[in-house]
């Protein structure tokens, strides 16, 4: 069964996955709001930021992170400045660095749902006197509700699913930024097989149970609009 | 059909006899040991003729991959023990593993003048991090703790640890600065026997247990006469000049056969 340092792991986990789909929503919104209605010339090289963490490996991600977080790096400095420490070995660290790497999971279906707003509606609000931001609020993102599932389900579930950053960044310390997936890979490195599987296996069943009801509700969102 | 089969047979018979004259020999090598065994390696080709082809990874690691039919004929490991459960899984050649080598283990920093020549920045305390690869997994990682078990540290410096999955991960997290120091492998911060940057304590050897480094045949190379000579080279004086320049403490000359 799972001991105490495998349970810290997972709260460990759950609350880093919470706070970076938290932090992402309110980052990701404007975000992605501006990407589906910009027509100047920075949508192109600004979704390609966006999507970047989907092609690079986590070692380029962590490795970077690792040197620009630290003593020397920009970030590092900015941070010691501040009286803050430095980032890498803290649950802070693994924060910043799991915002980076869910982006685009929490971007890119917002936008989509965004991009695929009749702006008609729009429209019909503000001639019904709604200020930009009213109608945003009470027709745009009703109307995305799909695509805020989608984003909160998969940037939720990227972070638990994270490794090879944490790893580089974390340091493994328990209770601070050992997570499961780390805490899986110390237990197979160390042969302890069976406790391995005990977390492994579980990660398996919450994915699925994760992904079925996103796409579960999805369609059930679908569906009930038409 | 026939012309089919000849042509099979024919390929079969030149196949087999240009694995019988080999001069290719697949190796499996720690990570630790990879900056060696290249020098090693193009010596090794001058010498003999024989190529090395050099697949580099964590003893952890490797073992699993040769446990699952990886190709490797040689294996040299940053430990006693992997290669032994290799023999006894019947993947080595029982009486080929000898020791190569033993480690050196370091306290180092990247700063200059930040680590004393005796540890008692150790005994100080005034660090925030302290890098050290899993003792779990990691025999230099182990050798640490052993040290600080012996200071009387391991109470006051627990709560600064930083774990690497291996010491190459540990040497990372000092180089970059983001741990003020670590314990790691005097060949990763030396070479041609001088301390390439920062400042180290070398460890005393009777502080911690020797790190015996092994070679062993594996079986998949047990009829590659460059896989042999491989492993004798590694005994010979050359190689091990190299191996004593990257900081390597050798072998007794009664332990090597």
């Amino acid at each position: 069964m799972l001991s105490p340092s495998d349970w810290s792991a997972v709260w460990l986990t759950f609350k880093l996955a919470s706070l970076t789909t938290l932090i992402l929503l309110l980052i990701g919104t404007p975000l992605a709001w501006h990407l589906a209605r910009t027509r100047r010339w920075w949508k192109a090289p600004l979704s390609a930021v966006v999507a970047l963490p989907i092609v690079l490996p986590p070692t380029v991600l962590g490795f970077y992170l690792l040197i620009t977080m630290g003593p020397k790096g920009p970030i590092g400095q900015l941070t010691s400045a501040l009286g803050w420490g430095t980032l890498p070995f803290t649950f802070t660290g693994l924060l910043v660095a799991s915002v980076f790497y869910s982006l685009p999971f929490v971007v890119q279906p917002i936008q989509n749902a965004f991009e695929t707003l009749d702006m008609r509606l729009m429209e019909a609000a503000s001639t019904l006197r709604a200020k930009p931001l009213d109608a945003f609020f009470s027709v745009a993102l009703p109307m995305a509700r799909p695509g805020f599932l989608t984003a909160c389900i998969l940037g939720f579930a990227h972070t638990v699913g994270e490794f090879g950053v944490v790893l580089m960044i974390g340091g493994n310390i328990p209770d601070k930024t050992r997570v499961v997936s780390v805490q899986i890979y110390d237990h197979v490195e160390s042969m302890e097989y069976a406790q391995a599987h005990w977390l492994a296996g579980g990660m398996v069943v919450f994915s699925f149970i994760v992904l079925l009801l996103m796409y579960t509700l999805n369609r059930g969102i679908r569906m009930s609009k038409i | 059909m026939k012309l089919f089969k000849q042509t099979l047979l024919a390929a079969a018979i030149a196949f087999s006899t240009a694995s019988a004259w080999a001069d290719e020999v697949q190796v499996a090598v720690a990570s630790n040991f990879t900056k060696p065994l290249e020098e090693i390696g193009s010596k090794f080709k001058a010498a003999t003729g024989h190529d090395i082809k050099v697949s580099a990874g964590a003893t952890g690691k490797l073992y699993a991959q040769i446990e699952n039919g990886a190709p490797f004929e040689v294996f040299i490991s940053a430990d006693s023990k992997t290669p032994k459960k290799l023999v006894e899984a019947k993947q080595a050649e029982a009486d080929s593993q000898f020791t190569y080598a033993f480690g050196t283990l370091v306290v180092w920093s990247s700063k200059e003048g930040y680590v004393d020549d005796k540890g008692d920045v150790l005994k100080k305390g005034e660090f925030q991090h302290l890098a050290i690869a899993n003792p779990k997994t990691a025999p230099y990682g182990e050798a640490g703790m052993a040290v600080m078990e012996k200071l009387g540290l391991t109470a006051a410096i627990t709560p600064k640890l930083v774990t690497g999955e291996n010491i190459t991960q540990t040497y990372d997290f000092v180089s970059t600065g983001n741990a003020e120091l670590g314990f790691v492998a005097l060949s990763q911060v030396s070479k041609a026997n001088k301390l390439k940057s920062g400042s180290v304590w070398v460890v005393p050897q009777e502080m911690y247990k020797p790190l015996a480094q092994d070679a062993v045949l594996l079986t998949k190379g047990k009829d590659n006469a460059a896989a042999k000579a491989l492993l004798d080279y590694l005994k010979g004086e050359d190689a091990q000049a190299i191996m004593t320049s990257y900081g390597y403490a050798l072998p007794k000359k009664a332990e090597v056969k």
